[in-house]
């Protein structure tokens, strides 16, 4: 009961949070008067601005955002790429020296794009220079160019202009994701988590064994990956490893600081187009999707193995820690995949098909509450077709937030939901068709199309979990998910940006009686039923092939 | 605006970023680090005498019988499907019947997910007191006295239930032995 009760409560606190931090993030990309912020940012921002030669003033097109951020993307994953590649082995006590040329452009690419899929081991491959000069580095950077992207997006659909990117970076940086790091990092920090640049350190064990304590500036380096949807370990056990995720309550945290941010974007969103009852509408339409996928892998879990029954009783514990349990580790799985961050504190690949199966329909939905910024824009494209679909069955013009939505738009929208299918199951296709040994399969059957399936599947919705015993450090998938990584992000933040603008440009109509209302829960139940359709369909096939053959394997 | 200015620009942004989140919040962060949490900071560190033993966090493999074990680790990623999971859990089976435990807890026989967890439940710490009191000549109710010392639980928010640190009870375990006795304990049997 208890596991139950915290879940409830870690998902309680969420909805409870999202509207404050929703305010704040509304007055931040707004440009909002926030006395107490203003005072001592303002100057900051305006002279940093002014550094870099930026007026700060709005673009005049999709394109005038976009290569800003392109050109700043393309910069910081350069340096990222060279410290990785030129890591001098006197500079760190275990003497790492410079990554193989695959795995150091996957490393940054992956980075770069938010998603943090690692085919490394970071604590054997990556000194304290790397780990927060490209790691942290890029961790911040990507969560608030994300965040840049998602509220250009709303301006686009709440009529503003598009605004400025850097501008947008830097407010995301100062205003958002520094100060909520450095709160969250000193929580952990008391709880338990490392903060030293003091090497790590050798030791004897009682045994006489020799053991690595992988110390190092944890605290930061994790508060940026759970609250930037960043999911990247300091270790390669990630936030299953005590020195990223020590105790119960440090879970519990880290599970409300992977949902906080998409969350509360949504709630911005319902600020900036004046109607908060649209927002709500669209925040329990997401929860209830993340409810019923945290439900399918807590109870999958907590039921434990059948295969196992002859030796013991209880929850699914392979691969998993037991400050956690089945449960917690269950609705962590759902909301890891859910948000786009790719933390696990548990090996998803040792979880039940059910657990595997709600992962991956939200790799493939991306709105399950959604990436750092690129959820609440996802989910607007999905409006945007229930809005058309249901013009089309009542025969009215379509309209969404007071303008028309006409063929362009809905080009883009197609376009945009067509991408990450696209870039899932071709390179999956490719592998398997490669063989076994191609594509590094551990486990067998069923679960091993799911581990070729997921990884591309993760590496295009940006998100970075695995279904880890996938041999993935390889030259094949280093470079085949790198491509999936940059083309299921830019790709559609390009598109995205083109839609908005484009759809900020036509004319604001006044409603009248003849126009369909979308903050309804009628609507709002269409827009669920076009949601799930999209996204079990595209991807019912290989849906059908892993997690469900596999469950079906399991309870025959 | 030409090419050039544009790079320009993003270089300089570039530079002004790394600053910015390298530097400037990973320096305060270091030395508040120091002044609120010295401990924690630098890994949570078990000492004995001058010499680190390892950390309160971190799990240590123990093979001794005059230990307590620790959870298994070393194959995480063994899909539900895998028949080398029940391969795995059969052979561990055996191996806790074989030392006289019947029926083995769960955690006993499953691998952990860090591969470097520091707790076994309560039940699988109580399965072995009987070996330990044997192999150390103590009495069984001092070992049972032993384990809510080293119990760590929901009410400490440490973890969602009772779970017993195994490398601070195995310290606590060897104290034991060199105050009872006045000679050192033998040095433990090796893998």
């Amino acid at each position: 009961m208890l596991p139950w009760l915290l879940a409830a409560i870690t998902l309680a606190a969420v909805a409870l949070t999202a509207p404050s931090l929703g305010r704040h993030l509304f007055e931040v990309f707004d440009g909002r008067p926030q006395p107490a912020w203003d005072r001592w940012l303002n100057p900051i921002e305006d002279g940093l601005l002014r550094w870099i030669g930026d007026n700060g003033r709005s673009a005049d097109s999709a394109m005038a955002y976009l290569m800003p951020l392109l050109i700043s993307n393309t910069l910081f994953g350069a340096l990222a790429l060279t410290l990785l590649l030129l890591q001098p082995p006197w500079l760190n006590p275990l003497g790492l020296g410079g990554l193989r040329w695959d795995l150091a452009l996957h490393t940054t690419i992956s980075f770069l794009t938010n998603t943090d899929q690692q085919h490394l081991v970071p604590e054997q491959s990556l000194g304290n220079l790397a780990q927060l000069g490209a790691m942290q580095f890029l961790m911040f950077v990507s969560a608030a160019t994300g965040l840049a992207v998602g509220f250009a997006v709303i301006r686009g659909f709440s009529g503003r202009p598009i605004g400025s990117f850097h501008r947008d970076l830097l407010r995301a940086l100062t205003r958002v994701l520094i100060p909520a790091s450095l709160l969250l990092a000193l929580f952990l920090l008391v709880c338990g988590v490392p903060m030293t640049l003091a090497p790590p350190l050798q030791i004897t064990t009682l045994e006489g064994g020799q053991q690595l304590l992988p110390r190092g500036p944890i605290a930061l380096f994790e508060a940026i990956k759970q609250l930037g949807e960043n999911g990247g370990g300091f270790m390669s056990a990630n936030s299953a490893h005590p020195y990223e995720n020590p105790t119960l309550l440090t879970n519990l945290v880290s599970t409300w600081a992977m949902l906080i941010i998409p969350a509360a974007t949504i709630d911005a969103f319902g600020r900036f187009v004046g109607n908060r009852r649209q927002s709500n509408l669209l925040l329990a339409l997401v929860f209830a999707l993340l409810l019923i996928g945290a439900v399918v892998a807590m109870k999958a879990e907590q039921a434990g193995n059948p295969m196992l029954d002859r030796w013991l009783s209880g929850g699914n514990l392979q691969g998993k820690e037991l400050r956690f349990g089945p449960v917690l580790s269950g609705l962590w799985a759902v909301v890891t995949t859910g948000t786009m961050t790719g933390a696990v504190n548990g090996s998803i690949d040792a979880a039940m098909p059910l657990t595997i199966l709600t992962a991956l329909f939200n790799l493939f939905l991306q709105v399950v509450v959604g990436g750092q910024g690129t959820g609440i824009a996802y989910l607007l494209v999905f409006v945007l077709l229930a809005v058309f679909l249901t013009g089309l069955m009542v025969g009215r013009t379509p309209e969404f937030l007071g303008r028309k939505v006409e063929k362009p738009q809905v080009v883009w929208a197609s376009l945009i939901l067509l991408i990450h299918p696209l870039f899932v199951l071709i390179p999956a296709a490719l592998t398997l068709a490669g063989g076994a040994s191609l594509a590094g399969i551990s486990n067998p059957g069923s679960h091993g199309i799911s581990q070729v399936v997921y990884e591309y599947a993760s590496a295009a919705a940006n998100n970075g979990s695995g279904l880890e015993g996938l041999a993935d450090s390889t030259r094949w998938w280093n470079l085949t998910t790198s491509a999936s990584l940059l083309g299921g992000r830019f790709l559609p933040i390009a598109a995205l940006l083109a839609l908005a603008e484009g759809f900020r440009r036509k004319p604001a109509l006044e409603p009248s009686p003849g126009t369909l209302r979308t903050d309804t829960g009628l609507f709002t139940a269409v827009t669920a039923v076009v949601l799930v359709i999209l996204g079990a369909l595209t991807f019912f096939p290989v849906l059908a092939l892993g997690p469900i053959a596999e469950a079906l394997t399991l309870a025959s | 605006m030409s090419i050039a200015a544009q790079l320009l620009r993003g270089l300089r942004l570039t530079l002004l970023l790394w600053f910015l989140t390298v530097v400037v919040i990973t320096l305060p962060m270091l030395g508040l680090a120091r002044l609120v949490a010295p401990d924690a900071a630098t890994g949570s560190l078990l000492r004995s005498g001058d010499r680190v033993v390892g950390a309160r966090l971190i799990g240590q493999g123990f093979s001794s019988a005059r230990y307590l074990q620790s959870r298994p680790a070393g194959a995480p990623n063994l899909a539900a499907s895998n028949p080398e999971l029940t391969t795995r859990v059969a052979a561990a089976a055996s191996r806790w019947q074989s030392a006289g435990v019947a029926q083995p807890a769960a955690d006993l026989l499953l691998d952990s997910g860090s591969g470097v967890d520091p707790h076994i439940s309560l039940a699988a710490a109580r399965q072995q007191l009987p070996r330990l009191a044997r192999e150390r000549q103590l009495p069984l109710a001092e070992l049972e006295r032993l384990i809510p010392q080293h119990e760590e639980g929901p009410l400490g928010v440490q973890a969602i239930e009772p779970v017993v640190n195994v490398l601070t009870f195995n310290l606590a375990l060897d104290q034991l032995a060199s105050s009872s006795t006045t000679q050192s304990p033998p040095a433990p049997a090796r893998p």
